[in-house]
């Protein structure tokens, strides 16, 4: 498949209708999801036929990626009942058969009983917010934890260090991929050319569609801290 | 929820030892075709615990000849591959519960997801 077929289809992925602040629930736009997905596939080969684990999926849209791409099978994990349902209807809408959901805390969950069980996961996780300070790096370990190969992850660019201080301290090694920037124009710039993949637009006419409703102070606080970078991370295992 | 998934999942409730497997106790499942990558599945393999495999396929009434054991040099064995490949990915839990086998608290599948959720007490 190619880029630009994964980002068309991964356009019609239904996101969040009343999306819930606390869980910094905000979709990952179709660009992003299929820049980031391909990247994954192409140079890295560890989608297809694969086990991935989607960790805060939401609505879904890098699972039905990855799902697209020929995962062997995605889990997708959330702790939202609505973001789940919606999940569940667009793999139903897209007809992917190799994805399968599990509502749990990914903060508070004993991962030890999924060490090692997953290839691959991958991530758009919630920064950590005010109310939930590094719910970040609680993904991240998570994370590091049930990948036997590597963990795909999105960050503010602004947590680099403290991410590269803390996979030093886990003994794992990391690299930046890409940086984006998730504001508008979306924009996908990689770090390194790899020869296998082709450069994909530059520019996008991407929104947060989050945040369409009233003018509440949270609500404003939250768009302007996502008008930042992302650094899209590699961690190997 | 598909029977590779179940495979990992356990009941962390405080004060469980063993929270695995988790009984289960399907109202309705459904079987739905699912492309057979056989490398796939005979990678799979070794990450399963077999026998909660086995029980829990078992209690879909969906285990049909699937060995208690596993055969030798099952990589190379398509026909087994298939078998394995149906229970993993192809049976579904849409309704029904999950088990802990030492609580007997349970864990509601509801179209097809499981919610493994703690309340504040059991954390």
């Amino acid at each position: 498949m190619k880029l630009k077929e994964l980002e068309s289809c991964l356009q019609q992925v239904d996101a969040f209708e009343e999306p819930k602040i606390l869980l910094e629930q905000y979709p990952t736009s179709p660009h992003i999801a299929a820049c980031m997905l391909y990247t994954i596939q192409n140079t890295f080969d560890d989608i297809e036929g694969k086990l991935v684990a989607d960790l805060g999926c939401g609505c879904g849209v890098l699972s039905i990626g990855a799902a697209m791409l020929d995962a062997g099978l995605c889990v997708g994990f959330d702790i939202d009942d609505d973001a789940l349902e919606i999940f569940r209807r667009n793999a139903e809408e897209f007809d992917v058969s190799n994805v399968d959901l599990v509502q749990c805390d990914m903060s508070s969950l004993q991962t030890e009983a999924y060490a090692n069980k997953f290839d691959t996961v991958i991530m758009n996780p919630p920064f950590g917010t005010k109310h939930n300070q590094g719910m970040d790096m609680k993904f991240l370990r998570a994370a590091l934890t049930m990948a036997e190969t590597a963990v795909y992850s999105l960050h503010k660019t602004s947590t680099r260090e403290h991410i590269q201080k803390k996979a030093n301290d886990w003994g794992v090694k990391m690299e930046v991929i890409a940086e984006l920037r998730y504001d508008l124009p979306a924009s996908f710039k990689f770090h390194k050319k790899k020869s296998a993949i082709q450069e994909p637009a530059l520019s996008h006419q991407g929104r947060v569609h989050l945040l369409s409703r009233g003018s509440n102070t949270a609500e404003q606080k939250l768009v302007s801290s996502l008008a930042l970078n992302f650094t899209f991370t590699l961690l190997y295992c | 929820m598909k029977l590779l998934t179940h495979n990992m999942l356990t009941s962390h409730v405080k004060g469980i030892t063993k929270g695995y497997p988790l009984l289960i106790k399907a109202t309705e499942v459904k079987v739905n075709e699912v492309a057979f990558n056989p490398q796939f599945v005979s990678r799979m393999i070794p990450k399963l615990e077999w026998h909660a495999l086995v029980q829990a396929a078992d209690e879909l009434g969906h285990r049909q000849d699937l060995p208690g054991d596993l055969v030798p040099n099952y990589e190379e064995n398509e026909e087994f591959l298939k078998k394995v490949h149906r229970v993993l990915l192809e049976v579904e839990v849409i309704e029904g519960c999950l088990q802990c086998p030492e609580s007997g608290r349970e864990f509601p599948i509801s179209r097809g997801i499981p919610n493994m959720l703690l309340n504040e007490d059991e954390v």
